[in-house]
């Protein structure tokens, strides 16, 4: 039974705007003095999938892809102009205060917390509102005060709070009510690699200790690689990748690396028709061209040279990515 | 019937619960509370000064006496405080759309407006009913009425309507801001004029006046008819002498309207973004 | 364009973008302008020639409190929200040390605002207001006169809102002076009523304070209430207290300035 179910979603806005470049949207006739015409942008553009219970799952996108436009129809902020949308059995656009007590939202951009209290009485109202009763509430907030370093933290108004330790606040807030499902826009944002590491590791843990489900939207790919087993990729409000991330590298075949460490510096070497692209004192890279055969160039440095390590380096899932978007954009 | 009574008490509950979470974090800075307090207090004692000044120059101002005047000032003030207390806040919804704070309420399993109204909740702003209170107060002792039992009972229940009133046209102007954020100042002429308006006798003003602020924008209900009866005269405009008994309908139309207007401006919202 | 006329051109050119909010504000201080124009319409029929005016002079009186609400700042706690946002986090440091005169260059901004504000909030309330009610113009030299009086009563504004916003490098913030300040100016500028109902001496004050130069001086001189020597009377004290608001304001300013490099900024 599928916790998430979208079917034939749509979302449509009526603009008044100039072409924006980060859309790619075609900038709307205009009539006569150039005066500009309202036109339809589909943020969303039949949108199907689902999503079981527990997955993680990541959800990428250029900007102005529908990402935002998505999650905001999956908590009810948004109501979809067209489709079917189910969240743990509820219509958010109908349901929408039934579903928030089993939802957790964190946004980078903004805070869920209220802004000049202390972190102590956000999380207090938290639990009052989402009526959590006392024993859970003060086990949810030990575990997450611990798991997420706050102590020091709970009597400072957030207003006073750095960008990580808010992030961080705003995560506690988001779980306090034990939610089914989490959806993150962009939860590391900003953040230094210590921090980002230690939300990645959180989230990982709760996944794997309460089963929830996690949507998250990021830019940051070390969020994905790290923490999802699915990756959906959406440009112009269309689903362009449903699967696992080795399935989304293969999408694009595009050339590997194989970084050979010899016993001694030696001239670049020639292996296979393929020259070493690049040294550094007894490291040698080659670039092995899409399609090429890989199995073939190690065999022949081994043969023919001391090696004393060696490692072929996947393209970077950025790579990939931009080359999804890329492909979007020119409607290949 | 019982759900909505459960929905009212849910929203009630809420509001509270925000209300005092920001009043606890007002009280920890007393000093600061009170003065700021005693500043509204100040603010709004300069509209009964302005009365005293007149009536320093005339016994009657559209034929009405001071205390009478006074009178009117306390009731549409009081009111005014309260409603402004509860919901004066509203007024900001355009910020919170504009700033993606709205976004965050719809989050949670509150009402939208509860929350909007609750936001900054700080009890500085009763420091508007101290002048009202003591005009209020004042005004009783001075007026030379026959007090009856219906009389006696029309100065909580005009209060009453009028803070219900007023709140419902805080909620209708602040509904506005769905469709045009930047709306906010020209809604306020219907609150803050508005109050300005009912602090004098209707009779001061144009007779299309009256009739805008009967049938457009019930301001005359705040204080003006209630008052007409329980200083016992006629109605200077011919107006019949029901309509001196119609504030609670016209509290109860102020909230329906307001009602409506709210429910169809998150509707627009949600269905258009921001 | 010398630097303080770009100052001024640039501030006007900035408050021209805020164009929802000069319509409300228009629309808003036209309103109240009639609300009060009925209010003191009702008092003058009562006692028709009361403070020396006669109705038509007091609703005049009325509507030209009205016009120049925003120009004169009356609402304004103090010279800019920018200036005290940056006295409150410390950026003031680099701008008190510029070689540009520092209230020089406040002045020039507020300028740029004014008259902005008082063409565009300006003159609805009292082109509206005079399609509804007789108002009285002035003609001949007053005009003149108004015109410089107007300018002072700006001037005289800006000085005591400068001196107002300056509060904040002494106490943690300027909400308090602002508040008393809007206080009694709201009072003694004549907007809550003209200062012509006050008796006696008490009357006789409140027309000495600055306050009273922003929108009673300029509304007299407009209503031809004086003959040609008060009139010159009135501009003087206008002139006197924008001196002295000002040399104030340049004393205060150089103390900041001391006391900015004692705190290290």
């Amino acid at each position: 039974m599928a916790v998430i179910e979208l079917d034939g979603v749509e979302k449509h806005f009526t603009v008044r705007k100039r072409a924006r470049a980060d859309t790619g949207a075609p900038a709307p006739p205009t009539g006569r003095a150039g005066r500009r015409a309202r036109t339809v942008v589909r943020a969303v553009d039949g949108l199907t999938f689902s999503i079981e219970p527990g997955a993680i799952v990541g959800y990428l996108g250029p900007n102005g892809a529908g990402k935002s436009t998505t999650v905001k129809m999956l908590t009810g902020i948004l109501v979809p102009s067209a489709g079917r949308i189910r969240v743990a059995g509820l219509d958010p656009s109908r349901d929408r205060v039934a579903l928030a007590r089993k939802v957790g939202v964190v946004f980078g951009q903004r805070t869920t917390l209220w802004w000049d209290l202390p972190l102590r009485d956000s999380f207090d109202l938290v639990r009052r509102l989402y009526r959590v009763e006392a024993p859970r509430y003060r086990r949810n907030l030990d575990r997450l005060v611990g798991l997420l370093e706050l102590e020091d933290l709970l009597d400072t108004p957030v207003r006073q709070l750095s960008l990580g330790q808010r992030m961080r606040g705003d995560l506690a807030a988001a779980l306090l009510h034990d939610p089914e499902i989490v959806y993150l826009d962009e939860p590391t944002i900003g953040l230094d690699v210590v921090s980002k590491a230690a939300v990645r590791e959180f989230l990982e843990s709760i996944n794997r200790e309460r089963g929830t489900t996690v949507l998250l939207t990021t830019h940051d790919l070390g969020d994905v690689e790290r923490l999802c087993s699915r990756v959906m990729v959406i440009d112009h409000g269309r689903l362009a990748f449903d699967g696992d991330l080795a399935g989304l590298r293969s999408l694009v075949p595009s050339e590997r690396v194989v970084v050979v460490d010899l016993a001694v510096p030696l001239p670049p070497l020639v292996v296979a028709g393929v020259r070493a692209s690049r040294t550094d004192g007894p490291r040698q890279w080659f670039t092995v061209p899409a399609g090429g055969s890989l199995a073939d160039l190690v065999a022949q440095i081994v043969a023919g040279h001391e090696v004393s390590d060696l490692t072929v380096e996947e393209p970077a899932i950025e790579d990939v990515v931009s080359l999804i978007y890329r492909r979007g954009a020119r409607g290949g | 019937m019982a759900e909505a009574s459960a929905k009212l008490a849910d929203a009630m509950r809420a509001f509270g619960l925000l209300c005092w979470a920001w009043t606890r974090a007002a009280w920890q800075y007393p000093a600061s509370l009170l003065l700021l307090t005693v500043g509204q207090a100040l603010a709004t004692t300069l509209d009964v000064l302005a009365i005293v000044v007149i009536f320093a120059n005339t016994d009657e101002l559209g034929g009405f006496s001071a205390a009478e005047v006074l009178f009117l000032y306390a009731t549409t003030s009081t009111s005014f405080a309260i409603a402004d207390t509860l919901m004066g806040t509203v007024e900001r919804l355009g910020r919170h759309v504009r700033s993606g704070a709205f976004d965050v309420m719809l989050l949670r399993p509150v009402s939208a407006l509860v929350q909007v109204a609750a936001d900054t909740f700080s009890p500085r702003r009763l420091g508007k009913l101290v002048p009202a209170l003591a005009a209020l107060a004042l005004s009783l002792n001075l007026l030379d009425t026959q007090w009856t039992a219906g009389r006696i009972l029309m100065v909580p229940v005009m209060v009453i309507c009028g803070t219900l009133i007023y709140c419902g046209i805080w909620v209708l102007g602040a509904s506005y801001q769905f469709v045009a954020a930047d709306a906010a100042e020209a809604m306020n002429v219907t609150t803050y004029g508005g109050n300005y308006v009912t602090q004098y006798p209707l009779t001061v003003f144009s007779s299309e006046w009256v009739r805008a602020l009967t049938w457009v924008v019930p301001l005359a209900f705040v204080n003006w008819y209630p008052a007409l009866y329980v200083f016992g005269r006629p109605d200077p405009h011919g107006y019949p002498a029901g309509m001196q008994f119609a504030s609670p309908i016209a509290a109860v139309l102020a909230l329906v309207a307001a009602s409506f207007a709210w429910r169809a401006g998150v509707r627009h919202y949600r269905s258009t973004g921001s | 364009m010398g630097l303080y006329t770009m100052v001024a051109w640039r501030s006007l050119r900035r408050h021209a973008t805020y164009r929802a909010a000069t319509v409300a504000g228009a629309f808003t201080n036209t309103i109240f302008g009639f609300i009060r124009a009925y209010i003191l319409i009702a008092l003058w029929t009562q006692r028709p020639q009361i403070g020396g005016y006669d109705v038509t002079a007091a609703v005049t009186f009325c509507f030209l409190g009205q016009s120049l609400i925003a120009a004169v700042g009356a609402f304004l706690p103090t010279v800019s929200a920018e200036l005290s946002e940056r006295i409150r986090n410390g950026d003031i440091a680099i701008d008190l040390f510029r070689p540009a005169d520092f209230q020089g260059w406040w002045l020039s901004h507020e300028l740029g605002r004014a008259t902005h504000a008082l063409v565009f909030r300006g003159l609805p309330p009292l082109l509206i207001g005079a399609l509804f009610f007789d108002l009285t113009w002035p003609s001949g030299w007053r005009v003149v006169a108004v015109v410089l009086s107007v300018a002072l009563a700006i001037v005289v504004s800006f000085g005591l809102r400068y001196l107002v916003t300056l509060t904040a490098f002494w106490l943690l913030d300027d909400a308090g002076p602002a508040s008393i300040a809007m206080l009694a100016g709201t009072f003694l500028s004549g907007l809550l009523i003209p200062l012509v109902l006050l008796p006696g001496w008490l009357g006789t004050v409140a027309r000495s304070t600055p306050w009273a130069a922003t929108i009673q001086s300029p509304s007299d001189i407009w209503l031809g209430v004086y003959g040609g020597a008060g009139v010159l009377a009135v501009l003087g004290l206008q002139a006197l207290w924008a001196v002295v608001l000002l040399l104030t304001g340049r004393r205060l300013t150089e103390r900041a300035r001391r006391r900015v490099v004692v705190q290290g900024g």
